[in-house]
Formats: C-alpha cells, sequence, structure tokens
C-alpha cells in the first residue's frame, strides 16, 4: 500500500518544554501511537492473531484428526480428554471448532480482501470521474437495497455450489459495493482539496492523483469498512449454513457446528455442543469490530486519543 | 410536498422493474422444473415438451414480461411443490410475518431509542458503559446464535431445573393449539421470536440514536435553551430528543430488507409460518415461482416502506420540506 509522501507532523499533545525542538513524526508513527494507546484493539489483534494461529495450525495443535469419529465413547460434556467435550458421533468438538475456523476466517479473510480491491478501485473512479460509472454506482446500490441480502446469498450459493470458494465470490460480489460507496464520498470531498490542485498544477498524473494523493487520505475508513466487511462475512457464512443452505458435512465450519448441535438445545445437558463454536463465532467477530473501531480511532488525525 | 412523493414513485418504478427482471433471470437460470423428467424414457422428448407447456423455450425476457404482466394481475401461477396458487401461498404467508415485523419494530425503537437518549444524557457513566459493552456483544452475535442460546437459556433450562408441566416462553409457533388471537399465550409465543428478530437493530439503533443525541446535545440551541435557564428536564425532551429522532428514521428505513433477511432466521428457529419459512422451503424444493413471487412482494414492501420513512423525516425536518 503507497503512503503518502511522509510530510513531517508536529505532535501537538506533548507540552514541550520550553526552547525545545518539537519531534517531528511521520504519519505511520502517528497512526502507531495513537493505535497503541487503545487497549481493546491490542487485545483484540491478540486474540485474532492467535485464532488464526490455532485454526490453521489445527493440523499439528488439535488433539484428534479432523472428523474422526468414536462411537464407542458416549457423547459428553468437556473433561481433561475433551476439552470442549464430544458430539453425538463421538467426535471431539475441540478439534471440530479449530478445522471449523478455518473455513469461517478464510471466507472472511478472503470476502474483505477481494471486495476491498474491487471497492477502492470502482470507488475511486465513480467519484474522481463521476459521470456514467458514478450513476451506475449508485442504480446498482438501490437495486440491492431493496430485496434482503440473506436470501440473494441463499440463492446465489444454490446456484453455484455451496463450497468455501462460492461463499468468497457470493460475498465480495455483494460486499464490494458498500465499500465503493464510502470510498466515492471520501473521494469526491478529497479532491476538492488544496492539495490536489497543488499535485496537479506540478504536473501529476491522474492515476498518480489518485493512487498517491486520494487514496492516502481514505485509508481509514477503507480499514474500516474491511474489518466490516470481515465480520458481515462471517456472520453470513454461519447463518446460511446453520440454515442448510450453506455448507455441508465432512466441510466443517462454525455454521455446520451449530446446525448439527440444535438438537441440542433441547437438553441443556448438550449445550455445550452451541457454547463453544458460538463463543469462538461471537468473540471473532467482536475482536473484529474493536479493531476497526481501533483503525478508525487511530486514522482519524482529529482524533483526541 | 406531492410533487415530492410522486418523484419518488415515479423513481422506484424502474428500480422494481429492473430488480424484478434480475430476480426472474437468477431464479429461472438456476432452477430447471424439467430436471425431474431426465430419466424418463425418451426424455429428450418429453423435457421439450413440458418446456413449451411451461413457456420456457421463449426467450428469457419474454418469460419474464409475461410473468412480470401476470403478476400484476394478481396471478403468480402455481407452485411447483404443492400445486396451490402462489398468491394465496404469499397470502398466509405475510400474516405472521408481519405480526413479527410489526411488534418487533415497535418494541425495538422504543428500546433503542430509550437506551440510546439514556447513554447520551449520562454520557461516560456506568450505564452508559454497560448498554455500550452489551450493544457491542449483540452486534457481534448472529440472529440465529442468539435464538438458539435464548431457547436453551430461557426456555429449557427453566423446565429443566424447575421442572416445569410447560415453559414459560413457548418456542415453537405463534399460539398454543386451539388457542388464537390476542392473549397471555399469544405474547409468551411472541417474546423470543420478536427478541432474536430485532436484537442485532435495537443494539445498532441505539448506537445511533445515543451519536445523534450527543451531537444535538452539543448544538448552539440546547446551549441557549440551558442559558435560558430551561429546566434540564425540558431541554432534553423538548429541545434535544425530537430533533434527535431524525437521523435514526433513515437507518430504520434502510433496515428494513435485513429485517425481512432476519424473517427468514426467525421464522426457521422458532417453527413459524411466515414469509421467512417460505423462502426457505421454497429455496430448498427449486420452487421457483414461489420464489419469484416471494421477492416480488418483498420489494414492494421494502419500497413502500422506504417512502414511509421519507414522508415521516419530512414532517420530523421542516428544513427537507422546502425541496
Amino acid at each position: 500500500m503507497t503512503t503518502a509522501p511522509p510530510l513531517p507532523n508536529v505532535d501537538t499533545e506533548l507540552a514541550l518544554p520550553a526552547g525545545a525542538e518539537p519531534v517531528a513524526r511521520s504519519n505511520w508513527q502517528l497512526f502507531r501511537r495513537r493505535f497503541f494507546r487503545h487497549k481493546l484493539a491490542l487485545i483484540s489483534i491478540v486474540v485474532l492473531l492467535f485464532l488464526i494461529v490455532v485454526c490453521f495450525g489445527a493440523k499439528w495443535i488439535a488433539p484428534y484428526p479432523k472428523n474422526q469419529t468414536n462411537l464407542l465413547i458416549t457423547p459428553g460434556g468437556p473433561s481433561a480428554k475433551h476439552w470442549f467435550g464430544t458430539n453425538g458421533v463421538g467426535q471431539d468438538m475441540l478439534t471440530q471448532v479449530l478445522y471449523g475456523g478455518q473455513i469461517s476466517l478464510k471466507i472472511g479473510l478472503a470476502v474483505a480482501f477481494f471486495s476491498t480491491i474491487v471497492g477502492v478501485f470502482v470507488g475511486a473512479l465513480a467519484g474522481f470521474y463521476r459521470g456514467w460509472l458514478d450513476q451506475g454506482l449508485s442504480r446498482l446500490v438501490d437495486l440491492f437495497l431493496i430485496v434482503p441480502e440473506l436470501a440473494i446469498v441463499g440463492i446465489a450459493i444454490q446456484r453455484l455450489g455451496a463450497t468455501d470458494t462460492s461463499f468468497i465470490i457470493v460475498l465480495a460480489a455483494l460486499g464490494w459495493m458498500y465499500i465503493a460507496r464510502v470510498v466515492r464520498g471520501q473521494v469526491l470531498s478529497i479532491r476538492e482539496k488544496e492539495f490536489v490542485e497543488a499535485a496537479r498544477a506540478s504536473g501529476a498524473s491522474t492515476p498518480r492523483i489518485i493512487v498517491r494523493h486520494i487514496l492516502p487520505n481514505c485509508i481509514g475508513p477503507i480499514m474500516v469498512n474491511a474489518t466490516l466487511a470481515i465480520a458481515a462475512a462471517v456472520i453470513f457464512e454461519a447463518t446460511l449454513t446453520y440454515l442448510g443452505l450453506g455448507l455441508q458435512p465432512p466441510a466443517t465450519s462454525w455454521g455446520i457446528l451449530l446446525n448439527q448441535a440444535e438438537s441440542a438445545v433441547t437438553s441443556t445437558s448438550q449445550f455445550y455442543l452451541v457454547f463453544f463454536p458460538g463463543l469462538f463465532l461471537v468473540v471473532t467477530v467482536l475482536c473484529v469490530n474493536f479493531l476497526g473501531d481501533g483503525l478508525r480511532d487511530a486514522f482519524d488525525p482529529q482524533s483526541e486519543h | 410536498m406531492l410533487t415530492y412523493i410522486v418523484r419518488r414513485i415515479v423513481y422506484s418504478v424502474p428500480v422494481l422493474i429492473v430488480a424484478s427482471f434480475l430476480v426472474f433471470w437468477g431464479v429461472r437460470t438456476t432452477y430447471d422444473p424439467t430436471a425431474k423428467y431426465r430419466n424418463n424414457r425418451d426424455a429428450a422428448r418429453v423435457i421439450a415438451e413440458k418446456k413449451h407447456e411451461l413457456g420456457l423455450d421463449k426467450s428469457i425476457v419474454a418469460q419474464w414480461w409475461t410473468w412480470l404482466t401476470d403478476a400484476l394481475h394478481g396471478n403468480f401461477g402455481t407452485s411447483y411443490r404443492t400445486n396451490d396458487s402462489v398468491s394465496s401461498m404469499l397470502r398466509h404467508a405475510l400474516w405472521p410475518s408481519i405480526q413479527l415485523m410489526f411488534f418487533g419494530t415497535i418494541f425495538a425503537l422504543i428500546i433503542a431509542i430509550g437506551v440510546g437518549v439514556y447513554s447520551a444524557v449520562k454520557q461516560y457513566s456506568a450505564g452508559d458503559y454497560f448498554f455500550t459493552g452489551t450493544s457491542y456483544f449483540f452486534i457481534a452475535m448472529p440472529a440465529f446464535l442468539f435464538g438458539l442460546l435464548a431457547i436453551a437459556l430461557l426456555v429449557t433450562l427453566p423446565v429443566e431445573k424447575f421442572h416445569l408441566s410447560e415453559p414459560i416462553l413457548y418456542s415453537v409457533g405463534l399460539h398454543s393449539n386451539g388457542q388464537s388471537g390476542f392473549n397471555l399465550d399469544y405474547i409468551r409465543h411472541l417474546v423470543l421470536p420478536v427478541a432474536t428478530l430485532v436484537v442485532q437493530s435495537v443494539a445498532v439503533w441505539s448506537r445511533f440514536q445515543r451519536a445523534s443525541m450527543l451531537d444535538v446535545l452539543n448544538a448552539d440551541y440546547v446551549r441557549t435553551a440551558r442559558a435560558k435557564g430551561v429546566s434540564e428536564r425540558t431541554v432534553i425532551f423538548r429541545h434535544a430528543f425530537r430533533n434527535a429522532l431524525i437521523p435514526l428514521v433513515t437507518v430504520v428505513a434502510l433496515d428494513t430488507a435485513f429485517l425481512i433477511g432476519g424473517l427468514v432466521i426467525t421464522e426457521q428457529i422458532f417453527a413459524i409460518s411466515g414469509m421467512g419459512r417460505l423462502f426457505l422451503d421454497s429455496l430448498q424444493g427449486g420452487d421457483a415461482p414461489v420464489l419469484l413471487g416471494w421477492f416480488l412482494v418483498v420489494a414492494i414492501f421494502v419500497v413502500v416502506f422506504n417512502l414511509c420513512a421519507d414522508l415521516a423525516y419530512s414532517i420530523l425536518d421542516p428544513r427537507i420540506r422546502v425541496s
């Protein structure tokens, strides 16, 4: 990602002793200082990294092989041998939750990545050039506002086949519009600023103005919306899979585990079947949202922190 | 004002038409109603005959136009699954969903506005932090998970713990057998589905209401009112509160489609035969005529609701009426 030429920024927050030189800080340093003060976002990053490591390292970390059934043991709650308990066919829930996280996290991260790339591209062009592209973007967004997203994704997944790849395609195909709209709005206001005028006057080409001068100033909203896209994708996958419209076993995701645990709701002795996949799901989304908040504050030059 | 309404309606029509074509194309190309004849003897002839009978041998645009004109005359065709008329299926499914949406929106608004205003007036108090934390939690929790947890903790757990013969809150349907109308039984059925439907909206809306109330409380005219010596109560409720409602209207209207998506989840978990379940059953059964009718009804509903919200907006905010 390109950043604006590092203009020396003066940190006004520090009360300087008389006569001392003010310390110059780059945008990146300022961002880091503000971000590290956001305790919740810091904790969230640690938790998310931990989740990513344990889920994608499930092959080495998980206590049992994926989907291994053991019909000899009676399904039971958490114990020393099975930390998260076992389900009706004797699968170790800890193992399943870790492997399930792989798919849920993969979908979330991939959707955020692709929808951000496309959204920034279209949004920047629409905001900068206006015209038919801008019109088209607005009409397209209007179109999707009047039908429930859940229903569209449900049909599209039926059509493409219920795999993690089709989830990524469908959710990214819907998600880029939000980011494009946000970027468009930002670009629209920034392109009128004096420094853009100055860049143009000094002979910068249009692509250079967009990439080097305008987009770096949109980085905050872009990052925040990318985190929102992760959260939305994880929730969508889990919801559709839970409803039976998404992934099917032998694949495993948090949505599948919750779908299989539905019967457990009628007996509290099996509550753990809902609890652990649910906990991982909620913690993931919660951390992603806190991270988004932290990024927003850190990228916002006007933030008080 | 009237020109504004007319302009909005005129503008919604092309959006609806384009949306209906895209949905038609998507649904028609996803489901092949002749697939079940594929294993017949001389399948090719049977399929061709069926295709002709259903009009599937015409171009997609022609098919869509026939469907749309029929639909506008109230004829949505017949279901592939049940052979019932789609319009009567939709009519039956609408009523439970409207009940859920109606009570859901009302309760969500009351709670969200109450919490939002409280959090803004007592900014950074223990209560504000509590509500902020709670709303973050509920925003992060998928609606279906909330429903499952609610059933486990509020229906199953009390029954097991206190050996009740029947639960306090029900988790199936909207009425017990033989019951109907608005009574205690109905309320006991309604609590959990309505909560599941709107819990995320309450969380989001209350954050929104808090932010807009804070904006208004920091406005100059509120300071003026305080400086005049107006009592705090009057400042909050007469000067600030009414203006802080305006931005919420837009958010609530934009969330209509989201709430209808929530119906799919809620009605599935709580076994309520409304629009959400009809959608799910039709999707899994490959019932294209029902799906098409469903999308049209939902889209019209959302458009009409958005229009109402726009009107409410211009009534609440006199500045808009000028345009």
